[in-house]
């Protein structure tokens, strides 16, 4: 059977995620208590979450969280990034052993900073300078992967439930202000470690719902850009995307979500006159990246958390909202298991993104 | 050189109609209302049957044939009988008769959704089917408020991605494209003139009209660029790559000359290449021309024939300021072109568009053109799998003049196209009334375009931009590795 990467395979899922504006870093018990409701949403073959704010006496390193086959490829991909970057501090990372996770890969975190004279030499920015260095670990180097690598943040994912990857790598022991997370029912495949999701590149983060049927379009359009597409998920190419149209093309995240969910021509032709030219711009000059078919996402990013569902709504996705947390998730009934008393739960509309962000002063 | 016979039953009323209607003089009325046939003369244009109040007339082919077993088949030897007799070239029109090359839209398979995510019902949802043609900037600028300034260039905005392709007057009557463009018109898409130059009495159509601009240079002028929502530069045509155009004296009568801007009675040549294109740097200095020429509000075509090294000619099209590029394949139809070369020149548009997409992603400047596919489109199905190949959109010539009445008889060369369609005879011309043509058009237009929402509603995407070079919703069947290699598809079941 063809592993995942080598084949598309689609899945149904599960996504949730916790957003404090004020900053306060809450531990990832909530997180999985969320998510741990909607348990028959998945189908133990992928479970993951992405947390901002944990790593917060390294906030100036970019932080690697890395799956290795075997120690060669480790050896190898530590030679491969001791000549580009400093790295600063390298350890594995802590876990529970349990045999609700079997197989685990060797699982590394490192944290790091480009080498300066490098850095130089390339005239790139940083996150550019990187960003590269990890497309290439993922594209050719056999054996690593490199599952997350923004600044204070990381993602921890693994094939099984998403309540067991939790206790795996002991996630309430993290304390972060932004959290996600993800349960997935791939329909078939012989379950990749990779493959599960939170997917990320930098500090985005993407958990993803559906299955969008513009897929090849978009893979083939990103691809061109600069993104090898190594898993064929929906989630590595709409976080490429994201990257690309912010990092590269000077978009907001509002303007991406007018894009990727763009409103229908119908829609855009009642809007005013500024209005209805800005969105025109958008979707005749990004119409690559157009996603249709059935999609709720999170996207997490440094500060902020945007939810958006496909332009009919074609997944569910429940907002809600107590004091400074706001809380997102497939279900309303894994955000009540957390917060029975919320101050206002809503359905955001189709194509309509929710974009949440610290507070002035809690802004890290 | 008999290729069909002319039949009638006992259901016969003697009307004489069919005789009127045989612009081949096939048919001819002789004494006591006896009907007389010449089946040598015959083309299976089919007029008469259509036109039979009775139902009583019928073409079949000839019964009779020429010894089998040889590698010599009937058309061969007919063909060397002619040329023996004749000395002369042969010449054709509509498009290539390859029959050993696939016909690969016939090997290709549509996706559905099931389960795993919904199919959209057109009924209910809204489907997009607007395209938008020309260039894109590399990025986006802001003001100084941060809000984002439109920076496209000038493009084509379709309602449709169905366009009708160059058919020039003087090829055709003025009463098609008087039908042409009234359809476009109306159905948000465009028309194009061909090469024959634009007659005044279709200025006011101007925003529908693609103008074009070929070697003979016939009807340039400033206002004819002017006249225009889009130019097109015609370097070649599927039907006959590398071959100019031959429109004989015979149909350099009247307007024809005025609007060619040719004398009358004069053949009208248009040279092989441009004179003034012989390499990529020209084929730009020629863009830019045009561009000024029209105060850069108008996008430039370049329209190209699929021929083997297509990939690299288009990637040098898409560099040279081309705001779209218009590919022609194979089996792309012509008014006239040499047997030999419409048969056995070019590559099917399937494998055409496929490399060239391909190309144009490779070298990262896909985004920055669009590619307009053409050539053997016969129906919605393949439509939509050219564009899931990567065409923005696709154009048809010889679907629309099918709906005009056409039955692809392949005799446009002989000026004598009994539907009145290739001709300029007046007498013929006239059985067309561009009214109701327009409306034939318009309906075939919106029926293609309402089977492309079904197909798209069925795998799920509401929108044509995420169809277009979106390779999974295609597989191959009767394929072989290699083939499916260059379709970038994967074959069905897989
Ligand atoms: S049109 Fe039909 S009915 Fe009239 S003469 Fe011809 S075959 Fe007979
Ligand atoms: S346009 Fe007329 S002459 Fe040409 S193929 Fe069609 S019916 Fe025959």
């Amino acid at each position: 059977m063809k592993k995942e990467g080598e084949v598309r395979i689609s899945s149904g899922c599960a996504i949730s995620g916790i957003f404090c504006r004020n900053g306060k870093r809450i531990t990832g018990e909530a997180i999985r208590k969320s998510i741990a409701v909607m348990h028959n949403r998945s189908n133990g073959l992928g479970g993951g979450f992405a947390a901002y704010g944990i790593y917060p006496q390294y906030s100036d390193f970019f932080a690697l969280h890395i799956f290795y086959d075997s120690q060669s490829a480790r050896e190898e991909t530590e030679r491969f990034l001791d000549k580009r970057f400093d790295i600063i501090n390298l350890s594995k990372i802590p876990v529970r052993q349990t045999p609700k996770i079997p197989d685990p890969p060797l699982i590394w975190r490192y944290f790091i900073t480009p080498l300066p004279h490098l850095l130089q030499d390339s005239q790139l920015d940083e996150d550019e300078y990187t960003s590269r260095a990890m497309l290439r670990i993922n594209d050719s180097l056999k054996g690593a992967y490199v599952v997350s690598c923004g600044k204070d943040m990381g993602v921890f994912k693994a094939v099984g439930y998403p309540e067991d990857v939790a206790d795996f790598y002991r996630i309430e022991e993290y304390e972060g202000y932004s959290w996600t997370a993800h349960g997935r029912y791939p329909t078939n495949t012989p379950g990749w470690w990779a493959g599960s999701h939170p997917f990320s590149l930098l500090d985005l983060t993407v958990v993803h719902n559906g299955e969008i049927s513009s897929y090849d379009a978009n893979r083939r359009a990103v691809e061109m850009y600069g993104y090898p597409c190594n898993l064929l998920t929906d989630t590595e190419v709409i976080t490429y995307i994201l990257d690309y149209l912010t990092r590269k093309q000077g978009l907001t995240l509002r303007e991406c979500s007018r894009v990727i969910a763009a409103p229908f021509w119908t829609t855009i032709a009642i809007k005013d006159e500024e209005e209805r030219s800005r969105l025109s711009y958008l979707r005749k000059m990004y119409s690559s990246f157009l996603i249709t078919g059935p999609f709720s996402i999170l996207v997490g990013f440094r500060g902020g958390m945007m939810a958006l569902n496909d332009r009919l709504k074609l997944r569910s996705l429940v907002a809600a909202e107590k004091g400074g947390t706001v809380y997102f998730s497939s279900e309303e009934a894994a955000i009540r298991v957390i917060e029975d008393d919320p101050d206002r739960v809503w359905a955001p509309r189709g194509g309509e993104a929710v974009i949440v962000t610290l507070d002035k002063e809690a802004a890290v | 050189m008999r290729r069909f016979r002319i039949r009638k039953d006992e259901g016969c009323i003697s009307c004489l109609r069919c005789a009127r209607e045989c612009s081949f003089g096939a048919i001819e009325a002789g004494e006591d209302r006896t009907l007389v046939f010449h089946h040598e003369k015959c083309t299976d244009c089919q007029r008469c049957v259509s036109c039979c109040p009775a139902g009583a007339i019928f073409i079949t082919e000839d019964g009779n044939r020429f010894r089998h077993g040889s590698v010599f088949t009937d058309d061969d030897i007919r063909e060397i009988l002619l040329q023996a007799e004749t000395g002369g070239v042969l010449l054709s029109s509509m498009g290539a008769s390859g029959k050993d090359i696939p016909i690969y839209f016939d090997r290709l398979l549509l996706n559905a959704s099931q389960v795993t995510n919904p199919s959209i019902d057109p009924l209910r949802e809204p489907m997009e089917t607007a395209v938008f043609l020309g260039r894109r900037p590399e990025g986006i600028q802001r003001d100084s408020e941060g809000r984002i300034v439109d920076n496209l260039p000038p493009h084509l905005e379709l309602r449709t991605p169905i366009m009708f392709s160059a058919m020039s007057y003087g090829a055709i009557s003025l009463n098609v494209h008087k039908a042409l463009a009234a359809a476009a018109e109306e159905l948000g898409t465009y028309w194009n003139t061909g090469e024959g130059g634009l007659h005044e009495s279709l200025y006011p159509f101007k925003g529908s009209t693609i103008v074009q601009v070929a070697s003979g240079r016939f009807g340039v002028h400033e206002t004819y660029l002017n006249t225009a929502a889009a130019i097109e530069i015609k370097i070649g045509q599927g039907a006959k790559p590398g071959i100019g155009g031959h429109l004989t004296g015979k149909k350099i009568i009247g307007d024809v000359s005025k609007t060619r801007m040719v004398p009358e009675g004069l053949d009208a040549i248009s040279p092989a290449p441009h004179h003034d294109i012989y390499s990529i740097e020209d084929l730009a200095q020629l863009v830019m021309s045009i561009k000024e020429a029209t105060h850069h509000e108008k996008p430039v075509i370049v329209k190209v024939a699929a021929v083997h090294n297509i990939a690299p000619i288009a990637s040098g099209i898409a560099r040279s300021g081309a705001d779209i590029i218009s590919i022609d394949g194979y089996r792309g139809g012509t008014g006239a072109a040499p047997k030999r070369i419409r048969d056995n020149v070019g590559i099917p548009i399937e494998l055409a568009i496929a490399s060239v997409d391909q190309r144009l992603r490779e070298e990262r400047i896909r985004d920055r053109v669009s590619v307009i596919a053409s050539g053997g489109i016969r129906n919605s199905a393949d439509a939509v799998k050219a564009i899931a190949l990567g065409a923005d959109a696709v154009s048809i010539g010889t679907a629309a003049l099918c709906a005009l009445g056409c039955h692809v008889c392949a005799s446009c060369h002989t000026g004598r196209c009994a539907w009145g369609l290739a001709t300029q005879d007046p007498q013929l011309t006239g059985r067309l009334d561009p009214e109701k043509g327009a409306a034939r058009l318009i309906n075939l237009v919106n029926a293609w375009t309402r089977e492309i929402k079904e197909i798209m509603g069925g795998m799920g995407i509401n929108s044509i931009e995420a169809l277009r070079g979106n390779r999974m919703a295609l597989r191959g069947a009767g394929l072989n590795e290699k083939e499916l290699e260059i379709l970038g598809i994967g074959y069905a079941g897989e």
